[in-house]
Protein backbone atom coordinates (compact mmCIF):
# COMPACT_ATOMS: atom_id res chain seq x y z
CA UNK A 1 0.00 0.00 0.00
CA UNK A 2 2.25 3.00 -1.01
CA UNK A 3 1.61 6.54 0.54
CA UNK A 4 1.50 9.49 -1.71
CA UNK A 5 2.84 12.27 0.21
CA UNK A 6 1.04 16.09 -0.59
CA UNK A 7 2.62 18.69 -2.56
CA UNK A 8 2.07 22.27 -0.69
CA UNK A 9 0.93 24.68 -2.65
CA UNK A 10 3.94 26.85 -1.55
CA UNK A 11 6.41 24.13 -2.67
CA UNK A 12 8.18 27.40 -4.27
CA UNK A 13 9.04 28.97 -0.92
CA UNK A 14 10.66 25.87 -0.02
CA UNK A 15 13.74 26.45 -1.91
CA UNK A 16 16.46 29.43 -2.80
CA UNK A 17 16.18 28.54 -6.22
CA UNK A 18 12.45 27.62 -6.38
CA UNK A 19 11.78 31.58 -5.24
CA UNK A 20 13.94 32.72 -7.54
CA UNK A 21 12.39 31.35 -10.61
CA UNK A 22 9.06 32.25 -9.09
CA UNK A 23 10.41 35.90 -9.54
CA UNK A 24 12.11 35.04 -13.06
CA UNK A 25 8.24 33.88 -14.14
CA UNK A 26 6.79 36.80 -12.26
CA UNK A 27 8.82 39.73 -14.06
CA UNK A 28 6.31 38.56 -16.77
CA UNK A 29 3.29 40.18 -14.99
CA UNK A 30 5.46 43.80 -14.91
CA UNK A 31 6.32 43.64 -18.42
CA UNK A 32 2.52 42.94 -19.19
CA UNK A 33 1.27 45.84 -17.11
CA UNK A 34 3.99 47.96 -18.52
CA UNK A 35 3.45 47.63 -22.08
CA UNK A 36 -0.58 47.80 -21.52
CA UNK A 37 0.39 50.96 -19.80
CA UNK A 38 2.07 51.98 -22.62
CA UNK A 39 -0.20 51.55 -24.53
CA UNK A 40 -2.59 53.96 -23.11
CA UNK A 41 -0.01 56.35 -23.31
CA UNK A 42 0.57 56.18 -26.96
CA UNK A 43 -3.23 56.53 -27.43
CA UNK A 44 -2.69 59.47 -25.40
CA UNK A 45 -0.19 60.66 -27.46
CA UNK A 46 -2.40 61.15 -30.64
CA UNK A 47 -4.92 63.56 -28.63
CA UNK A 48 -4.10 67.23 -28.42
CA UNK A 49 -1.10 68.81 -26.51
CA UNK A 50 -2.60 70.03 -23.54
CA UNK A 51 -4.60 66.74 -23.25
CA UNK A 52 -1.80 64.58 -22.99
CA UNK A 53 0.33 67.48 -20.87
CA UNK A 54 -2.05 66.76 -18.07
CA UNK A 55 -1.99 62.91 -18.63
CA UNK A 56 1.69 63.08 -18.73
CA UNK A 57 1.56 64.98 -15.59
CA UNK A 58 -0.18 62.26 -13.85
CA UNK A 59 2.14 60.11 -14.88
CA UNK A 60 4.88 61.59 -13.07
CA UNK A 61 3.58 60.93 -9.49
CA UNK A 62 5.23 59.25 -7.03
CA UNK A 63 3.46 56.06 -7.46
CA UNK A 64 3.88 56.07 -11.16
CA UNK A 65 7.88 56.22 -10.85
CA UNK A 66 7.40 53.54 -8.43
CA UNK A 67 5.76 50.95 -10.30
CA UNK A 68 8.43 51.96 -13.04
CA UNK A 69 11.09 51.80 -11.63
CA UNK A 70 9.82 48.01 -10.26
CA UNK A 71 9.25 47.35 -13.78
CA UNK A 72 12.70 48.34 -14.63
CA UNK A 73 14.08 45.90 -12.24
CA UNK A 74 11.81 42.95 -13.12
CA UNK A 75 12.67 44.13 -16.75
CA UNK A 76 16.19 43.55 -15.74
CA UNK A 77 16.01 40.43 -14.13
CA UNK A 78 13.68 38.95 -17.28
CA UNK A 79 17.00 40.02 -19.12
CA UNK A 80 19.78 38.94 -17.36
CA UNK A 81 18.06 35.67 -16.44
CA UNK A 82 17.08 35.09 -20.61
CA UNK A 83 20.27 35.96 -21.92
CA UNK A 84 22.25 33.74 -19.46
CA UNK A 85 20.19 30.79 -20.10
CA UNK A 86 21.01 30.94 -23.80
CA UNK A 87 23.67 28.29 -24.09
CA UNK A 88 21.78 26.02 -22.61
CA UNK A 89 19.44 26.00 -26.23
CA UNK A 90 22.48 27.29 -28.51
CA UNK A 91 25.02 24.18 -28.50
CA UNK A 92 27.63 25.19 -31.09
CA UNK A 93 30.30 22.58 -31.06
CA UNK A 94 34.15 23.14 -32.45
CA UNK A 95 35.31 18.96 -33.30
CA UNK A 96 35.24 17.53 -29.74
CA UNK A 97 34.36 20.94 -27.99
CA UNK A 98 31.54 22.80 -27.04
CA UNK A 99 32.20 26.11 -27.51
CA UNK A 100 32.79 28.80 -24.35
CA UNK A 101 29.36 29.71 -22.96
CA UNK A 102 30.75 33.15 -23.22
CA UNK A 103 30.83 33.43 -27.02
CA UNK A 104 26.85 32.68 -27.12
CA UNK A 105 25.84 34.75 -23.86
CA UNK A 106 28.61 37.83 -24.97
CA UNK A 107 27.17 38.73 -28.20
CA UNK A 108 23.30 38.76 -26.76
CA UNK A 109 24.60 41.65 -24.12
CA UNK A 110 26.08 43.25 -26.82
CA UNK A 111 23.40 43.44 -28.82
CA UNK A 112 21.46 44.05 -25.71
CA UNK A 113 23.75 47.74 -25.12
CA UNK A 114 23.82 48.79 -28.22
CA UNK A 115 20.06 48.47 -29.05
CA UNK A 116 19.37 50.33 -25.64
CA UNK A 117 22.10 53.42 -26.29
CA UNK A 118 20.84 54.00 -30.51
CA UNK A 119 17.34 53.36 -28.74
CA UNK A 120 18.56 56.23 -25.99
CA UNK A 121 20.11 57.99 -28.60
CA UNK A 122 17.26 57.88 -31.58
CA UNK A 123 14.89 59.43 -28.96
CA UNK A 124 16.77 62.56 -27.25
CA UNK A 125 18.84 63.42 -30.38
CA UNK A 126 17.56 62.33 -33.47
CA UNK B 1 0.60 11.03 -25.99
CA UNK B 2 0.57 12.54 -29.39
CA UNK B 3 3.20 15.56 -30.72
CA UNK B 4 1.53 18.92 -29.64
CA UNK B 5 1.98 21.19 -33.10
CA UNK B 6 -0.22 23.67 -30.76
CA UNK B 7 2.39 23.74 -27.82
CA UNK B 8 5.46 24.35 -30.19
CA UNK B 9 3.42 27.32 -31.72
CA UNK B 10 3.20 28.78 -28.44
CA UNK B 11 6.66 28.64 -27.44
CA UNK B 12 7.30 30.08 -30.51
CA UNK B 13 5.66 33.43 -30.18
CA UNK B 14 6.87 32.39 -26.22
CA UNK B 15 10.82 32.59 -27.10
CA UNK B 16 10.73 35.38 -29.79
CA UNK B 17 8.34 37.81 -27.63
CA UNK B 18 11.12 36.82 -24.95
CA UNK B 19 14.18 38.13 -26.94
CA UNK B 20 12.39 40.91 -27.76
CA UNK B 21 11.27 41.78 -24.52
CA UNK B 22 14.24 41.04 -22.44
CA UNK B 23 16.47 43.72 -25.28
CA UNK B 24 14.24 46.18 -25.85
CA UNK B 25 11.24 46.36 -22.52
CA UNK B 26 14.33 48.01 -19.51
CA UNK B 27 15.35 50.87 -22.16
CA UNK B 28 11.64 51.61 -23.39
CA UNK B 29 10.58 51.91 -19.78
CA UNK B 30 13.38 54.13 -18.76
CA UNK B 31 12.49 55.94 -21.73
CA UNK B 32 8.57 56.46 -21.42
CA UNK B 33 8.06 55.42 -17.83
CA UNK B 34 10.64 57.72 -16.24
CA UNK B 35 12.45 60.25 -18.73
CA UNK B 36 9.26 60.78 -20.70
CA UNK B 37 6.94 61.87 -17.52
CA UNK B 38 10.16 63.58 -16.15
CA UNK B 39 10.43 65.90 -19.29
CA UNK B 40 13.65 64.52 -19.76
CA UNK B 41 12.86 64.05 -23.05
CA UNK B 42 10.31 66.11 -25.30
CA UNK B 43 6.80 64.70 -26.17
CA UNK B 44 6.79 66.43 -29.21
CA UNK B 45 10.14 64.44 -30.26
CA UNK B 46 7.69 61.66 -29.19
CA UNK B 47 4.90 62.57 -31.33
CA UNK B 48 7.36 63.10 -34.17
CA UNK B 49 8.91 59.74 -33.95
CA UNK B 50 5.62 57.98 -33.24
CA UNK B 51 4.54 59.34 -36.86
CA UNK B 52 7.16 57.53 -38.61
CA UNK B 53 6.16 54.22 -40.43
CA UNK B 54 9.39 52.85 -39.23
CA UNK B 55 8.85 53.32 -35.55
CA UNK B 56 5.34 52.15 -35.97
CA UNK B 57 6.72 49.06 -36.95
CA UNK B 58 9.30 48.54 -33.90
CA UNK B 59 6.33 49.60 -31.54
CA UNK B 60 4.27 47.06 -33.28
CA UNK B 61 6.98 44.35 -32.65
CA UNK B 62 7.21 45.54 -29.17
CA UNK B 63 3.60 45.51 -28.65
CA UNK B 64 2.80 41.67 -30.21
CA UNK B 65 4.73 39.07 -29.42
CA UNK B 66 6.11 39.95 -25.74
CA UNK B 67 2.08 39.86 -24.63
CA UNK B 68 2.26 36.51 -25.99
CA UNK B 69 5.95 35.61 -24.33
CA UNK B 70 4.26 36.56 -20.91
CA UNK B 71 0.73 35.10 -21.29
CA UNK B 72 2.57 31.96 -21.66
CA UNK B 73 5.04 32.41 -18.81
CA UNK B 74 1.76 33.46 -16.81
CA UNK B 75 -0.11 30.37 -17.97
CA UNK B 76 2.54 28.37 -16.47
CA UNK B 77 2.44 29.95 -12.98
CA UNK B 78 -0.95 29.28 -12.87
CA UNK B 79 -0.54 26.00 -13.51
CA UNK B 80 2.20 25.42 -10.89
CA UNK B 81 0.55 27.79 -8.02
CA UNK B 82 -2.53 25.20 -8.73
CA UNK B 83 -4.87 25.64 -11.33
CA UNK B 84 -3.91 22.36 -13.51
CA UNK B 85 -7.38 21.26 -13.09
CA UNK B 86 -8.47 23.93 -15.59
CA UNK B 87 -5.34 23.74 -18.28
CA UNK B 88 -7.35 25.17 -21.30
CA UNK B 89 -9.64 27.71 -19.57
CA UNK B 90 -6.11 29.32 -18.30
CA UNK B 91 -4.72 28.66 -21.58
CA UNK B 92 -7.78 30.59 -23.32
CA UNK B 93 -7.58 33.66 -20.78
CA UNK B 94 -4.25 33.80 -21.33
CA UNK B 95 -3.63 33.71 -24.77
CA UNK B 96 -6.81 35.46 -25.61
CA UNK B 97 -5.87 38.22 -23.17
CA UNK B 98 -2.65 38.53 -25.24
CA UNK B 99 -4.30 38.83 -28.73
CA UNK B 100 -6.93 41.21 -27.05
CA UNK B 101 -3.82 43.42 -26.43
CA UNK B 102 -2.04 43.08 -29.96
CA UNK B 103 -5.38 44.37 -31.37
CA UNK B 104 -5.48 47.00 -28.88
CA UNK B 105 -1.61 48.19 -29.87
CA UNK B 106 -2.62 47.45 -34.00
CA UNK B 107 -5.24 49.97 -33.44
CA UNK B 108 -3.91 52.38 -31.67
CA UNK B 109 -0.74 52.62 -33.87
CA UNK B 110 -3.01 52.89 -37.02
CA UNK B 111 -4.44 55.86 -35.30
CA UNK B 112 -1.42 57.92 -34.40
CA UNK C 1 37.32 11.23 24.81
CA UNK C 2 33.61 10.33 23.95
CA UNK C 3 33.27 9.63 20.43
CA UNK C 4 31.22 12.25 18.39
CA UNK C 5 27.60 11.48 17.20
CA UNK C 6 25.38 12.84 14.77
CA UNK C 7 21.53 12.34 15.07
CA UNK C 8 19.80 10.87 11.52
CA UNK C 9 15.70 11.59 11.68
CA UNK C 10 14.70 8.79 9.46
CA UNK C 11 11.37 9.06 7.73
CA UNK C 12 9.80 5.17 8.67
CA UNK C 13 6.81 3.71 6.79
CA UNK C 14 6.00 0.66 7.56
CA UNK C 15 2.23 -0.12 6.55
CA UNK C 16 2.15 -3.64 7.82
CA UNK C 17 2.16 -1.68 11.42
CA UNK C 18 0.88 1.95 10.57
CA UNK C 19 -1.23 3.78 8.07
CA UNK C 20 1.00 7.26 8.23
CA UNK C 21 3.99 7.83 8.22
CA UNK C 22 6.53 8.98 11.01
CA UNK C 23 9.88 10.30 11.71
CA UNK C 24 12.18 8.55 14.15
CA UNK C 25 15.65 9.73 15.42
CA UNK C 26 18.61 7.51 16.09
CA UNK C 27 22.06 8.33 17.00
CA UNK C 28 24.84 6.86 15.46
CA UNK C 29 28.76 7.39 15.44
CA UNK C 30 29.98 10.59 13.52
CA UNK C 31 33.32 9.43 11.19
CA UNK C 32 34.68 12.17 9.22
CA UNK C 33 34.96 9.82 6.46
CA UNK C 34 31.49 8.29 6.32
CA UNK C 35 28.78 8.79 3.96
CA UNK C 36 25.30 9.18 4.90
CA UNK C 37 24.48 5.31 3.42
CA UNK C 38 27.08 4.44 5.99
CA UNK C 39 25.38 6.14 8.80
CA UNK C 40 21.99 4.30 7.61
CA UNK C 41 24.07 0.58 7.07
CA UNK C 42 25.48 1.51 11.14
CA UNK C 43 22.36 2.31 11.85
CA UNK C 44 20.86 -1.18 9.90
CA UNK C 45 23.20 -3.40 11.21
CA UNK C 46 23.80 -2.18 15.24
CA UNK C 47 20.34 -0.15 16.22
CA UNK C 48 17.52 -0.76 13.52
CA UNK C 49 17.31 -3.79 11.70
CA UNK C 50 14.03 -2.92 10.38
CA UNK C 51 15.34 -0.23 8.13
CA UNK C 52 15.14 -0.71 4.71
CA UNK C 53 16.47 1.67 2.00
CA UNK C 54 18.20 1.01 -1.60
CA UNK C 55 21.74 1.16 -1.86
CA UNK C 56 24.60 -1.07 -4.69
CA UNK C 57 27.56 0.06 -5.78
CA UNK C 58 28.02 3.09 -2.67
CA UNK C 59 30.56 4.83 -5.37
CA UNK C 60 27.86 6.96 -7.32
CA UNK C 61 27.51 4.84 -10.42
CA UNK C 62 24.96 2.44 -9.63
CA UNK C 63 22.13 5.23 -9.21
CA UNK C 64 20.05 3.15 -6.31
CA UNK C 65 20.74 5.11 -3.35
CA UNK C 66 18.65 8.24 -4.44
CA UNK C 67 16.97 9.91 -0.99
CA UNK C 68 16.40 13.29 0.35
CA UNK C 69 19.13 14.93 2.52
CA UNK C 70 17.79 17.82 4.63
CA UNK C 71 14.91 18.18 1.92
CA UNK C 72 17.80 18.08 -1.08
CA UNK C 73 18.08 14.87 -3.33
CA UNK C 74 21.11 13.65 -3.10
CA UNK C 75 22.85 9.99 -3.53
CA UNK C 76 23.17 8.65 0.05
CA UNK C 77 26.56 7.24 -1.18
CA UNK C 78 27.84 10.73 -1.91
CA UNK C 79 26.56 12.70 0.97
CA UNK C 80 29.11 13.37 3.30
CA UNK C 81 28.15 13.36 7.23
CA UNK C 82 30.57 15.81 7.65
CA UNK C 83 28.56 18.34 4.99
CA UNK C 84 26.01 18.15 7.50
CA UNK C 85 27.82 18.21 11.36
CA UNK C 86 26.62 18.62 13.59
CA UNK C 87 22.88 17.78 12.71
CA UNK C 88 20.82 16.40 12.64
CA UNK C 89 20.40 14.88 9.34
CA UNK C 90 16.86 14.14 7.97
CA UNK C 91 16.45 11.32 5.59
CA UNK C 92 13.12 10.79 3.74
CA UNK C 93 12.41 9.01 0.78
CA UNK C 94 13.17 10.42 -2.85
CA UNK C 95 10.41 13.29 -3.34
CA UNK C 96 7.60 13.48 -5.72
CA UNK C 97 7.62 9.46 -5.73
CA UNK C 98 5.09 7.26 -3.72
CA UNK C 99 6.88 5.24 -1.20
CA UNK C 100 6.64 1.73 -0.89
CA UNK C 101 8.02 1.10 2.74
CA UNK C 102 10.90 3.67 4.59
CA UNK C 103 13.45 5.08 2.41
CA UNK C 104 11.78 3.27 -0.69
CA UNK C 105 9.76 4.67 -3.15
CA UNK C 106 8.25 2.86 -6.10
CA UNK C 107 10.29 3.55 -9.74
CA UNK C 108 7.02 2.16 -11.36
CA UNK C 109 5.79 5.23 -13.39
CA UNK C 110 9.64 6.36 -14.27
CA UNK C 111 10.19 2.99 -15.96
CA UNK C 112 6.77 3.24 -17.63
CA UNK C 113 8.33 6.93 -19.10
CA UNK C 114 11.55 5.46 -19.50
CA UNK C 115 10.68 2.94 -21.67
CA UNK C 116 8.09 5.04 -24.23
CA UNK C 117 10.98 7.33 -25.72
CA UNK C 118 12.64 4.44 -26.99
CA UNK C 119 15.86 4.65 -25.28
CA UNK C 120 17.75 2.12 -28.02
CA UNK C 121 19.31 2.90 -30.90
CA UNK C 122 16.24 2.76 -33.90
CA UNK C 123 17.53 1.67 -37.43
CA UNK C 124 15.04 1.83 -40.25
CA UNK C 125 16.84 -0.96 -41.32
CA UNK C 126 19.44 -3.18 -39.78
CA UNK C 127 23.07 -4.00 -40.81
CA UNK C 128 24.16 -6.97 -40.65
CA UNK C 129 26.94 -8.11 -38.85
CA UNK C 130 28.69 -8.70 -41.66
CA UNK C 131 28.62 -4.98 -43.26
CA UNK C 132 30.82 -4.14 -39.77
CA UNK C 133 30.70 -1.96 -37.20
CA UNK C 134 28.71 1.55 -37.21
CA UNK C 135 31.90 4.19 -37.22
CA UNK C 136 31.51 7.49 -35.11
CA UNK C 137 33.92 10.01 -34.81
CA UNK C 138 34.99 11.73 -31.78
CA UNK C 139 33.29 14.42 -32.50
CA UNK C 140 30.30 12.77 -33.51
CA UNK C 141 30.65 11.02 -29.67
CA UNK C 142 30.85 14.00 -28.31
CA UNK C 143 27.51 15.59 -29.51
CA UNK C 144 25.68 12.64 -26.99
CA UNK C 145 28.08 11.75 -24.66
CA UNK C 146 27.00 14.17 -21.83
CA UNK C 147 23.48 13.10 -21.65
CA UNK C 148 24.54 9.29 -21.61
CA UNK C 149 25.78 9.80 -18.05
CA UNK C 150 22.44 9.66 -16.79
CA UNK C 151 22.71 6.58 -13.68
CA UNK C 152 18.45 7.10 -13.63
CA UNK C 153 19.08 8.25 -10.09
CA UNK C 154 15.87 10.11 -10.43
CA UNK C 155 17.25 12.72 -8.00
CA UNK C 156 16.27 14.96 -11.17
CA UNK C 157 12.13 13.80 -10.57
CA UNK C 158 12.69 14.62 -7.30
CA UNK C 159 13.76 18.42 -7.78
CA UNK C 160 11.39 18.88 -10.12
CA UNK C 161 8.60 20.67 -9.10
CA UNK C 162 6.38 20.38 -12.39
CA UNK C 163 6.67 16.46 -12.13
CA UNK C 164 5.77 16.81 -8.37
CA UNK C 165 2.89 18.59 -9.31
CA UNK C 166 1.48 17.54 -12.50
CA UNK C 167 3.04 13.40 -12.25
CA UNK C 168 1.99 12.92 -16.03
CA UNK C 169 4.78 15.10 -16.77
CA UNK C 170 7.32 12.89 -18.81
CA UNK C 171 10.51 14.37 -16.87
CA UNK C 172 13.88 15.06 -16.83
CA UNK C 173 16.19 11.50 -17.04
CA UNK C 174 13.94 10.32 -19.75
CA UNK C 175 14.07 13.30 -22.16
CA UNK C 176 17.35 13.53 -21.55
CA UNK C 177 17.77 10.06 -22.42
CA UNK C 178 15.68 10.66 -25.71
CA UNK C 179 17.80 13.31 -26.42
CA UNK C 180 21.16 11.27 -26.11
CA UNK C 181 19.36 9.07 -29.31
CA UNK C 182 18.19 11.48 -31.17
CA UNK C 183 21.63 13.04 -31.04
CA UNK C 184 23.58 9.65 -31.53
CA UNK C 185 24.55 9.53 -35.65
CA UNK C 186 23.82 5.70 -35.42
CA UNK C 187 19.89 6.04 -34.70
CA UNK C 188 17.46 6.69 -36.93
CA UNK C 189 14.38 6.64 -34.89
CA UNK C 190 13.88 10.99 -34.33
CA UNK C 191 10.65 10.60 -35.51
CA UNK C 192 9.24 7.76 -33.78
CA UNK C 193 10.21 9.65 -30.79
CA UNK C 194 8.54 13.03 -32.12
CA UNK C 195 5.06 11.44 -31.08
CA UNK C 196 6.31 11.05 -27.37
CA UNK C 197 9.23 13.91 -26.74
CA UNK C 198 7.24 16.87 -29.09
CA UNK C 199 4.03 15.47 -26.66
CA UNK C 200 2.26 17.74 -24.03
CA UNK C 201 3.21 16.17 -21.57
CA UNK C 202 6.88 15.94 -22.64
CA UNK C 203 8.97 18.89 -23.47
CA UNK C 204 6.21 21.25 -22.94
CA UNK C 205 5.25 21.02 -19.58
CA UNK C 206 9.24 22.19 -18.58
CA UNK C 207 8.74 25.47 -17.24
CA UNK C 208 13.17 25.60 -17.36
CA UNK C 209 12.92 26.08 -13.56
CA UNK C 210 16.38 24.07 -14.08
CA UNK C 211 16.97 22.39 -10.38
CA UNK C 212 17.10 19.00 -12.07
CA UNK C 213 20.50 19.72 -13.47
CA UNK C 214 21.53 21.53 -10.38
CA UNK C 215 20.92 17.86 -8.18
CA UNK C 216 22.24 15.89 -11.21
CA UNK C 217 25.15 13.87 -9.83
CA UNK C 218 26.58 13.17 -12.94
CA UNK C 219 26.15 16.21 -15.06
CA UNK C 220 24.23 15.28 -17.16
CA UNK C 221 21.81 18.81 -17.84
CA UNK C 222 18.76 17.34 -18.46
CA UNK C 223 17.23 21.04 -18.34
CA UNK C 224 19.50 22.21 -21.51
CA UNK C 225 18.70 19.12 -22.97
CA UNK C 226 14.83 19.66 -22.96
CA UNK C 227 15.02 23.16 -23.81
CA UNK C 228 17.66 22.03 -27.10
CA UNK C 229 13.95 19.39 -27.74
CA UNK C 230 12.11 22.31 -27.63
CA UNK C 231 13.96 23.75 -30.38
CA UNK C 232 13.89 21.20 -32.52
CA UNK C 233 10.15 20.95 -31.98
CA UNK C 234 9.91 24.28 -33.38
CA UNK C 235 11.95 24.06 -35.79
CA UNK C 236 9.40 20.68 -36.79
CA UNK C 237 6.52 22.92 -36.87
CA UNK C 238 7.98 25.40 -39.18
CA UNK C 239 9.07 22.25 -41.61
CA UNK C 240 5.76 21.29 -41.36
CA UNK C 241 3.87 24.15 -42.65
CA UNK C 242 7.03 25.09 -45.11
CA UNK C 243 7.54 21.62 -46.17
CA UNK C 244 4.34 19.25 -45.48
CA UNK C 245 5.18 16.90 -47.95
CA UNK C 246 8.02 15.85 -46.53
CA UNK C 247 8.66 13.17 -43.39
CA UNK C 248 12.06 12.65 -42.98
Amino acid sequence: MSYRRPIASNWWMAKPNYLLFMFRELTAVFVWLYLIFYLCQLSQLGKDAGTYTTFLAGRSSLLWMLFHLMALVAAIYHSVTWFNLTPKVIVVRRGEEKIPDGLIVGPHYAGWLGLSLAIIFIALWS
Amino acid sequence: MTKSYKEAFWWYLFSAGGMIAAMLVPVQIFLTGIAEPMGWVSSDHMRALVANPLTKLYLLALLSLPFFHCAHRIRHVLYDVGFRGMQTPVAVVCYGAALLCTLYAVVTLASL
Amino acid sequence: MAERTITLEVFRYQPEKEKEPTFQSFTVPFREDWVVLDALNYLKDQIDGSISFRWSCRMGVCGSCGMMVNGTPRLSCAAFLKEYYPGPVRIEPLANFPVERDLIVSLDDFMKKLKAVKPWIIRKEEKPVSEGEYRQSPAELANFKQYSMCINCLLCYAACPVYGIQPDFVGPAALALAHRYNLDTRDEGQELRKEVVFSHEAIWECTFVGECSVVCPKDVDPAGAIQQEKAAGALDLVKSVLMPWGSR
